[in-house]
């Protein structure tokens, strides 16, 4: 029973970080159709932004308020990774919306320059990150252990699917989005500035690699390539749930997150990612474009 | 109110619309007429701006508009019904609406809409894309009414519909004729529709103007030589 609960545990945690990387890429490529290979390294930007926090903090604050740093890491990391996404997008991305191949590869280049750019910065061995004192140890539960930071991760994962959600489905800003990525023609006609509508959409997901980055100096030491690390599973969740949907990529983040658990459990770490991957392909060639698909009535 | 002086477009190699000259006066409706596949559409692109012109302007208000973008004219109060409605499927009828005040200064839909069109009221929750053709040629119509144009184009409204609907396509037109002062052009291919709600009739063959004259002066006869195969 307990292990049963605890894989359960265990494989929630891993679909909240999963949706966590995926969300941002959700928008981008989910929405906006741009393959951006250079998504990891806005995760990886999010997480130097919380390295740099914690070292001002270790250096300039007082003690006390030593652990302010990280819930002040997460607005900075999104608005830095965002103003990133929104250079990314006016210099290089909005020339290339049509020519997915090429943006594949000019993004790949960009990844390929950030790394090289924290290498430059920060050194090539991982640093550290000190979590915060109120996310060390965790929820006992009768015999059961649950991390606060795992807990705190499946809290954070939810706050960003409920603020995403508000925007695009409560907001005007969101509703010209939407518009927009419906169809991009007819919401010009009708006054909408699609050009100002691309450069945001754009900046929110890349906002939100960087909040995945800052969560995932929970989870371990960062280096520059830890974008390469996600990236993978970020794509992997959004086109398993279904491109356009978020939704889709709630189901899909969890999906992988639970199977990945139990085939992990009953076999061991590489074989159960070797059983995940042959299960993607498996669904995939039962439902080729993923779980939640948007369909409506076909127009005339 | 709208000027389009030698007008050429049409895509990549093959010239669509080939020096049409073209006049529209405040609070006159302006019908366009012509067989499949002359340029009527095309035309009706250029002047919103989806495609830009080879050569010519396009004056609006006095003022050179041909290197605008579509958003820019729409905000200067150029409303767009195009063929096919291209209704946003996943947005509610509501949100369509919405979306189709982004054009003007009003902040919320206002009432005479849902007068027109008392269905979009019951069907304000459902998406645009579970909506009939009809339904959504009344609700692409709507949408391009709240945000107050000025100027409006209609690109086949009746096309494929059922008569009581066109019927009341009609009455609206002819409302919006009577209570304000917007300009419309309208394209069709209903001799009988077009009598009834235009002040000037232009026939189109192969890109270019061949026929036009004021509504009470048409001869029938002249115009179907026009628009018979």
């Amino acid at each position: 029973m307990t292990q049963i609960i605890l894989t359960l545990f265990n494989g929630l945690s891993l679909g909240s970080i999963l949706l966590l990387i995926a969300l941002g890429l959700a928008i981008t490529f989910g929405l906006m159709n741009v393959i951006n290979m250079a998504h990891g390294e806005l995760i990886m930007i999010g997480a130097y932004v919380t390295y740099v926090m914690q070292n001002l903090f270790l250096n300039y604050a007082p003690q006390q308020y030593f652990d302010l740093y990280f819930i002040l890491s997460i607005p900075i990391a999104l608005l830095i990774a965002a103003g990133v996404g929104m250079i990314l997008e006016f210099s290089l991305i909005r020339f290339l919306y049509r020519r997915p191949l090429d943006s594949l590869l000019a993004t790949w280049g960009v990844g390929l320059m950030l790394q090289q750019l924290a290498r430059s910065i920060f050194g090539a061995p991982n640093v550290g990150v000190q979590s915060p004192s109120f996310l060390n140890g965790g929820l006992e539960v009768g015999t059961l252990l649950f991390p606060y930071s795992r807990l705190f991760i499946i809290g954070l994962s939810i706050v960003c699917l409920v603020s995403i959600y508000y925007y695009f489905y409560r907001t005007s800003s969101g509703r010209r989005v939407r518009a927009v990525m419906q169809n991009r023609q007819m919401a010009e006609c009708l006054g909408v500035s699609t050009r100002k509508v691309d450069l945001i959409t754009f900046a929110i997901g890349s906002g939100f690699a960087g909040v995945a980055g800052c969560a995932l100096t929970l989870l371990g030491a960062i280096g520059p390539t830890i974008g390469t690390n996600y990236i993978i599973d970020a794509f992997m969740v959004v086109v398993v749930g279904g491109v356009g949907a978020l939704f889709g990529a709630v189901a899909g983040a969890l999906g992988i997150g639970f199977f990945n658990t139990v085939f992990e459990y009953v076999t061991n770490a590489s074989l159960g990612k070797v059983l995940i991957f042959l299960l993607i392909i498996a669904f995939l060639q039962w439902r080729p474009s993923g779980l939640v698909t948007s369909r409506s009535r076909s127009l005339d | 109110m709208l000027k389009l002086q030698e007008l050429e477009a049409g895509y990549d190699e093959s010239m669509v619309i080939r020096d049409i000259d073209l006049q529209v006066k405040d609070n006159q409706v302006v019908c366009i007429m012509g067989r499949n596949g002359v340029g009527k559409t095309t035309l009706l692109k250029t002047i919103m701006g989806i495609l830009p012109p080879k050569k010519g302007k396009v004056i609006y208000m006095d003022t050179d508009i041909t290197k605008k973008r579509p958003s820019h004219r729409a905000k200067q109060g150029i409303g767009y019904v195009p063929q096919g409605r291209e209704i946003f499927p996943k947005l509610t009828v509501y949100e369509n609406l919405l979306v189709g005040l982004e054009a003007g200064t009003e902040k919320k839909i206002k009432e005479d809409v849902y007068t027109y069109f008392p269905i979009l009221k019951d069907f304000k929750k459902r998406n645009g894309g579970d909506l009939s053709g009809g339904q959504q040629q009344q609700l692409a119509i709507a949408r391009a009414l709240v945000a107050n144009p000025s100027f409006l184009l209609l690109d086949e409204p009746t096309e494929g519909i059922q008569p009581n609907i066109v019927q009341e396509i009609q009455e609206v037109i002819l409302d919006i004729k009577r209570t304000s002062q917007t300009s419309m052009i309208l394209v069709e291919q209903d001799l009988e529709f077009v009598k009834n709600v235009a002040d000037y009739i232009y026939v189109i063959d192969h890109g270019s103007v061949v026929y036009e004259k004021a509504v009470d002066e048409i001869n029938d006869d002249e115009v179907y030589h026009y628009l018979s195969v």
